[in-house]
């Protein structure tokens, strides 16, 4: 299936879920928030099963003012 | 000094210090410490997925000294703002960090001038106080926008000195000092932070002696050419601003009045 992360098209598995994609890019759960389709997905539903055309976007903080 | 009373914190330091901007993260906490800060803010982006260097600014941020707080920035739309606030608290919950349930927010009206948008601002504040935020709202130095977002359930209102990263500090003192006769009219203790354009330690001490509560600032001191040392001046201007507003300051008068008396003199005085 075809779902975007981080504004990037991404080719995955089908049934792939949150967690994988934290792992396979080697993030730590607790250091990032994750929206799905422009909603906050909270880490009990990491399990949560992407679908065709899902948006994901992970992000951190970072340094600002 | 007596603490700076937002929500259910009690924040020892009125100073408020970015993390963005600095040369280096260790750069970053040398000056967050040289400023006294207990305060600091952040801002919520995209992890770099390809190329990661591995380290998150949380691993230069000592959790058990700093209270982190969470900014909008880079928000021009009510709704993605409220969608960086939820983030952002959900990131701070997973830190336990205290201020799990507050947000710098800022809707930008610009992408030139960085000013705020009245309107989403405004949009803003109301549902993120329904979703139970403290909401700590970057205006402009607008006496009404300012009461609205105040009447809108603001925990505190952070008026703008100059627009943001300028360094112009306070262009309008007379408006700053409007917003903040308007947004304590009734309510002495309701804190306003002056936030945005401080350039150097006096603006800050200026803040003060106006009246503000506290001040935020990021490029001020991360783009001085000495971080750490510019830190340091301006958590003795925030003390020196508040002692001054404490004090009573002397009136300003049009004319001089003498500080040594004229009883006793021997010299010739003209005129007389």
């Amino acid at each position: 299936m075809r779902i975007k992360v981080n504004g990037q098209e991404s080719e995955l598995a089908d049934g792939t879920d949150i967690h994988s994609i934290l792992a396979a890019h080697q993030l730590t759960p607790d250091k990032v928030a994750v929206e799905l389709n422009r909603r906050l997905v909270r880490s009990d539903k990491y399990d949560t099963k992407l679908k065709e055309g899902d948006q994901l976007e992970i992000v951190p903080f970072v340094g600002g003012g | 000094m007596n603490p700076l009373r937002i929500a259910k914190f009690e924040i020892h330091s009125p100073l408020i210090v970015g993390t963005g901007k600095y040369a280096s993260y260790e750069i970053m906490q040398q000056a967050l410490e040289a400023s006294g800060c207990q305060v600091v803010t952040v801002a919520v982006r995209r992890e770099r997925l390809i190329d990661k260097q591995g380290r998150s600014i949380l691993d230069f941020l000592d959790l058990t000294k700093y209270i982190i707080l969470p900014n909008t920035a880079g928000c021009f739309t009510a709704e993605d703002a409220i969608r960086v606030a939820l983030l952002g608290r959900d990131l701070l919950e997973k830190q336990k960090n205290p201020g799990a349930n507050w947000v710098k927010l800022e809707v930008l009206g610009d992408k030139k001038t960085l000013l705020p948008d009245p309107v989403g601002s405004l949009e803003a504040t109301r549902e993120l106080v329904k979703e139970g935020f403290n909401v700590l709202c970057y205006t402009s130095d607008d006496p009404i926008a300012a009461r609205r977002i105040k009447e809108a359930g603001a925990a505190s209102v952070m008026p703008a000195g100059s627009p943001i990263g300028s360094g112009q500090g306070i262009l309008n003192p007379l408006n700053i000092s409007l917003c903040l006769e308007t947004l304590k009219e009734g309510d002495a203790n309701y804190p306003v932070i002056v936030d945005a354009g401080v350039g150097t330690a006096s603006d800050v001490a200026i803040a003060m002696e106006l009246g503000a509560d506290g001040v935020l600032l990021n490029t001020g001191i991360a783009h001085a050419k000495d971080p750490v040392k510019m830190a340091g001046g301006m958590r003795m201007a925030i003390e020196a601003g508040r002692l001054s507003f404490e004090s009573g300051r002397i009136a300003k008068k049009r004319y001089a009045t003498a500080s040594s008396p004229f009883d006793g003199i021997i010299s010739y005085i003209p005129g007389e």
